[in-house]
């Protein structure tokens, strides 16, 4: 009777522990709580993304737009902001998840309504969105000195000793926390994409669930368009390029299947955090940072392989021993 | 058949060859492609220049080969987003190679044997320990173009023989392109591979129903193993090609180029989810993005600004057939 | 039959549910036509038909999944239209299907409630509620598992339990029962009786569907036969007798339907010793000769699919040798079983069998390719002459050779999956299943053309569950139980009670020992 998904996270958790204290063993500094505060709060971008990637693909599909929607909403609000420098901060912040929130949804009614497989939709809405970031801002960049201070400063702004970057992933780990396990929407999420047969009999709406993933993910990916944009006081067409591609590989880390209906808020988060680890600690251990993306394609293959392993021999067992030595 | 007394003659054929083509995605395709050409040809006097059309080629070619490799391997079911990293390691592995004094025929054998050992490395995983294709190839995304960060840094290698700029610069004659010639080849061989021959029959059976396939004395492993070998050799001839043009070795080489490759693909009328598409479909599809491309290139519009296009053009080309079909539907009941 | 409490039905009581001039098409398949069906309160109906009878199709219309395109539903007289499975939920009407249709991923409790968990006041999941709900309702029915047990670490008799928990969740009007012991033990089966008397007594409305006429004169109180997707009748069970249902049921009395055996056996042709695998099965060793028909028989989940595939090569045993004309083979890919004369024609046709999206032809060349081509190079006009043979020796329906084999009925399907096997010229054919699914006039074709193969010398394994075709067709029958060979009995033994007795593991009639 022993339940996956703890074990998987327990392993994840392991690993990460023992990457610290293999750095620690020679870099003391590098796990003192001010340090690992940081390198949650450098992680916590990543760790919401993946979370919302993890309920795409929890429904079977997957989210290639994210770093685009990020990178096209962070350059709205950075634009927004240069305009209307007294437009408060929440409202920036509204307006930052109501347009990731959109994006997401144009991916999910191609999805939902249209029946496009997932990946051709967020391929071509990945390049759209980049394209239209140089549509509306011609091509320039938006600096940290066009940018009013209360726009800059949020982000960083320490609430009970951490950042309100740390706490917008704290609090949405929380959220979704509840959202998986306790509310209709998240345990639809599950059956959609553990048995998109069955879930119909159990008279869920398997694309409605799969859009309403799509616009949770955007509106994520949305907030975190104006935590980047803020914290690096920057906005140009490429910010995030590519980080897609780092999000997907949490998710795979973190023992998100592929294939859907398996996962936890918990490995989605660990396998953020395992990334965040590894890009910090390779400065501190004097290992070119160019040997990061490496590191993340092994990780990736690595854990892809062992949760296969996991999964495995669930077939039937007619046999009556072999289902008594189970 | 001149047997009278069969009750039940099932015959082979009901619509004529010519009336299926007519019909099909490659003839709506073709039409587009004709279409961008004219519009084009209207909107820059530049456009209809022999030598201009001949730069415009290289916008596809290199893209195009891997594009035929990955449209056998996306009918197979599985998909390769690996190829722009295979490129850039096969890329750095012969920019190494430079630095040992490599000869230009070395550079392109060790060009080749590198992609040919990428696509076996997806293969392995993917048919060996059976996993999804999709995260393999983002893995091994991420690794083989770390392995050229690693090598490279910042750095980039340069100082290519003047005889390996063949494959990237030279022309075979006149305005043709060493690397159109590989493009028509490669064209041909995939051609008649996939439609030709019990291999690709092979393909569409495995893409359409794995299970059956299998059922019917088809090695789909070993069949899907070759094709991720064949997709890592053409991503080794690209990179060939690339490196070639460009001259250099970066590590940031083809960006990118994963996702053009697959939108091509797609374009070109193969189901991403398997079991259908043609060769001509993408050599079509080859055509139209370039012309796109390139037309907008004389027109002065920014390359991220034809991206959008790109993606509207991927979005369109399949929403479009099912919007028309659910409109007809609804008008009907 | 003594046990059961005499019939309290009053003939005024009116239909709880009543369907009515019900049409169901698809394209090219008329799947129901025109049928009626009345489910009354506190009374089991059993649907009676075989398959193909339109039986599942009237359980998805009931719960929603299927929209009808003719006739009405009423419930309680009024008519009513479900537009999802939603709708049917809330007009009361729940089903325990065939296939489980539940979720590994998730706990029982979640299982049971998912779609009407209770909340609590946040509108969040009440899962203390939950738990506590479930863990009665599961106590209510006798499960021996906990509403915390995750899905996945269920057996499938006890996922059937949390089906029926579910069912029992959305305290439901009318209980659909779709072969609900099909996977079940003998124990389990009586549990699950006692607990369909509790429904009735609770005044519900249900719909048995069941195979096995013993469980319908012992828990029905009414029957409606379909046949071919039509009504062909219905009434009070103790007014009909079981031969009248059956010939209801098939349209003609069973022995006419079994083509004469006249074929000649020949020579031992495969032997198989000692095949054993891990979980799946265990020591099956048999032999089969030329032109012989073998029957193997057993429960659904017996472990004769899982035995036919290893003996295909698709998955590998850990034990066993196996023989073909006196030669070991050792067979490890579909591949090696095909070349060595043995082809498989599997249950599940969609999945398994025919190639849809690929034309009829070449479906039918797909594994002769290498004949139909030169050097690995296609060669279409050998292909189609192929095809054109084999559909013409099994009389094909189909508009074109190179239309889909999607568009094709289930019987024409199967007739394309054959004549790709036939087409490569095996030595022994293995038919699992082979008319599950198809209408009769198929059925009868299916039957007369294993008895020509037989006669042409080929050997041929018939899985089958269902008697009659068991007992019709073979010239020997060997009947597995969990997973081992239980009985080998050669034709002059075979009798339904024999059958299932060692399918089932009962020893003698009066000693029913638990299995």
């Amino acid at each position: 009777m022993t339940r996956l998904i703890p074990v998987r996270e327990t392993i994840l958790g392991g690993a990460i522990l023992v990457l610290l204290l293999l750095i620690s063993s020679r870099f003391a500094d590098f796990v003192a709580p001010s340090n690992l505060a940081n390198v949650f709060n450098d992680t916590a971008p990543l760790i919401i993304l993946a979370l919302g990637q993890m309920v795409v693909i929890l429904t079977r599909c997957i989210d290639l737009s994210v770093a685009a929607n990020l990178a096209l909403t962070g350059m709205a609000v950075a634009m927004i902001n240069v305009a209307m420098p007294g437009l408060p901060i929440p409202v920036i912040i509204a307006i930052a998840v109501l347009l990731g929130a959109i994006m997401g949804a144009i991916n999910g009614v191609l999805v939902w309504k249209l029946a496009i497989p997932p990946i051709v939709v967020t391929l071509g809405t990945m390049t759209i969105f980049r394209g239209i970031i140089f549509l509306i801002s011609d091509g320039k960049w938006v600096n940290s000195h066009e940018m009013s201070p209360a726009f800059t400063d949020f982000p960083r702004m320490v609430l009970l000793g951490l950042p309100v970057l740390s706490w917008a992933a704290i609090i949405t780990i929380v959220l979704f926390g509840i959202m998986m396990a306790r509310t209709q929407f998240g345990r639809s999420i599950f059956a959609v994409g553990g048995n998109p047969h069955a879930a119909v009999y159990t008279g869920i709406d398997v694309g409605k669930t799969q859009f309403w993933a799509f616009v949770v993910s955007g509106a994520l990916a949305g907030l975190t368009g104006y935590l980047w944009v803020s914290r690096f006081a920057v906005a140009y067409v490429d910010i995030a390029g590519g980080f897609e591609l780092e999000v997907v590989a949490a998710c795979v880390i973190g023992g998100i299947s592929i294939a859907g209906g398996i996962g936890s808020v918990g490995g989605a988060v660990l396998g953020a955090i395992f990334l965040g680890v590894v890009k910090n600690a390779l400065p501190v251990v004097n290992i070119s940072p160019f040997w990061q993306l490496a590191i993340s394609g092994s990780a990736i293959l690595i854990a892809v392989a062992f949760n296969a392993r996991a999964g495995r021999n669930k077939g039937r067992i007619i046999l009556k021993e072999a289902e008594a030595t189970q | 058949m001149s047997d009278v007394t069969q009750t039940r003659h099932v015959p082979d054929r009901l619509n004529s060859r010519a009336a299926r083509i007519f019909k099909s995605w490659e003839a709506l395709l073709l039409a587009v492609a004709i279409a961008i050409f004219v519009i084009n040809s209207f909107a820059s006097p530049y456009f209809l220049s022999a030598w201009n059309l001949s730069d415009a080629t290289f916008n596809f070619t290199e893209k195009a080969m891997i594009a035929f490799a990955m449209a056998l391997l996306i009918i197979s079911g599985e998909i390769d987003l690996s190829v722009a990293s295979i490129i850039a390691l096969a890329s750095t592995a012969m920019g190494l190679a430079l630095q040992y004094g490599a000869g230009t025929s070395e550079l392109v054998i060790i060009g080749l044997t590198v992609g040919v050992l990428c696509g076996a490395f997806n293969g392995f995983f993917v048919t060996v320990l059976g996993l999804p294709s999709i995260v393999v190839t983002i893995g091994t995304m991420s690794l083989f173009r770390g392995i050229s960060f690693i090598i490279l840094g910042d750095d980039a290698f340069r100082g290519y023989p003047s005889s390996f700029s063949w494959f990237g610069q030279g022309y075979i004659y006149w305005v043709f392109t060493v690397e159109m010639l590989f493009f028509v080849i490669i064209a041909i061989i995939y051609g008649v591979l996939l439609h030709k021959t019990n291999f690709g029959r092979a393909v569409y059976a495995i893409g359409n129903n794995p299970t059956a396939a299998l059922f019917s004395g088809i090695r789909v492993d070993r069949v899907k193993f070759i094709l991720f070998l064949l997709t890592g050799l053409m991503s080794g001839i690209a990179a060939v090609c690339l490196t070639s043009r460009l001259g250099s070795t970066r590590p940031s080489i083809a960006t990118g180029m994963e996702l053009e490759v697959v939108t091509m693909v797609v374009l070109g009328g193969v189901n991403i989810l398997g079991g259908s598409g043609t060769i001509p479909g993408v050599v079509i599809a080859a055509f139209v993005m370039g012309l796109v491309t390139f037309g907008l290139g004389l027109l002065n519009v920014p390359g991220i600004v034809m991206s959008i296009f790109i993606g509207l053009l991927l979005i369109g080309v399949i929403a479009l057939p099912r919007l028309w079909a659910m409109v007809a539907a609804r008008r009907k009941s | 039959m003594s046990t059961r409490p005499a019939p309290h039905i009053s003939p005024d009581v009116s239909p709880m549910v009543s369907m009515d001039m019900i049409t169901k098409t698809f394209p090219g398949v008329k799947a129901l036509d025109e049928v009626k069906l009345d489910l009354y309160p506190g009374q089991v109906t059993a649907l009676v038909g075989e398959n193909g009878a339109g039986k599942s199709t009237t359980v998805k219309i009931l719960t929603g999944i299927y929209q009808p395109n003719g006739g009405t539903i009423r419930i309680d007289g009024n008519p009513i239209s479900f537009a999802s499975p939603n709708d049917a939920a809330k007009a009361g009407i729940t089903a325990i299907h065939q296939e489980t249709v539940l979720f590994d991923e998730l706990s029982v409790a979640e299982n049971i409630y998912i779609g009407h968990a209770p909340r609590t006041r946040l509108g969040l999941i009440d899962t203390a509620q939950m738990h506590r709900n479930a863990a009665k309702l599961l106590a209510d029915i006798g499960a021996p598992f906990s509403s915390h047990t995750q899905l996945r670490d269920l057996g499938i008799a006890n996922k059937h339990l949390v089906a029926i928990a579910r069912a029992l969740s959305v305290d439901a009007r009318v209980v659909i029962m779709d072969e609900p012991t099909a996977a079940l033990s003998h124990k389990e089966i009586e549990e699950l009786y006692e607990l369909v008397e509790t429904l009735k007594s609770q005044g519900k409305a249900i719909l048995f569907i069941s195979h096995k006429f013993d469980e319908i004169f012992r828990i029905a109180d009414r029957y409606t036969v379909f046949r071919d997707g039509a009504f062909v009748g219905d009434g009070r069970i103790d007014e009909i007798s079981e031969g009248d249902l059956v010939t209801m049921m098939v349209g003609r009395s069973v022995d006419q339907i079994f083509p004469q055996s006249d074929h000649e056996i020949g020579d031992e042709v495969l032997k198989v010793v000692g095949y054993e695998h891990p979980t799946e099965f265990a020591d099956i060793s048999f032999s089969l000769n030329k032109g012989e028909i073998l029957g193997f028989y057993g429960l659904v989940g017996a472990g004769r699919s899982e035995f036919m595939q290893a003996l295909f090569g698709i998955t590998k045993p850990s034990k066993g040798v196996c023989r073909i004309n006196g030669d070991i083979k050792v067979i490890r890919s579909p591949a090696d079983a095909v070349s060595n004369g043995i082809v498989y024609v599997p249950e599940d046709r969609g999945k398994q069998g025919a190639v849809i999206g690929l034309p009829i032809f070449q479906n039918i060349t797909l594994p002769s390719l290498s004949k139909t081509s030169y050097k690995g190079f296609l060669k279409l006009a050998e292909e189609f002459k192929l095809a054109r043979e084999y559909s013409q020796r099994l009389d094909l329906r189909a508009a074109s050779l190179d239309q889909d084999v999607g568009n094709l009925s289930g019987g024409n399907q199967q007739k394309v999956v054959i004549a790709k096997w036939l087409a490569t010229q095996p030595q022994v054919i293995i038919l699992d299943e082979p008319t599950k699914g198809i209408d009769i006039g198929s059925k009868a074709a299916v039957h007369e053309f294993m008895s020509e193969l037989a006669a042409q010398g080929l050997s041929v394994v018939m899985v089958s569950s269902e008697i009659p075709e068991i007992i019709g067709m073979s010239d020997r029958v060997i009947v597995m139980r969990d997973g081992r060979i239980a009985a080998e009995l050669a034709k002059d033994e075979l009798s339904p009670e024999t059958l299932v007795r060692h399918a089932a593991g009962i020893t003698s009639p009066t000693e029913e020992a638990a299995a």
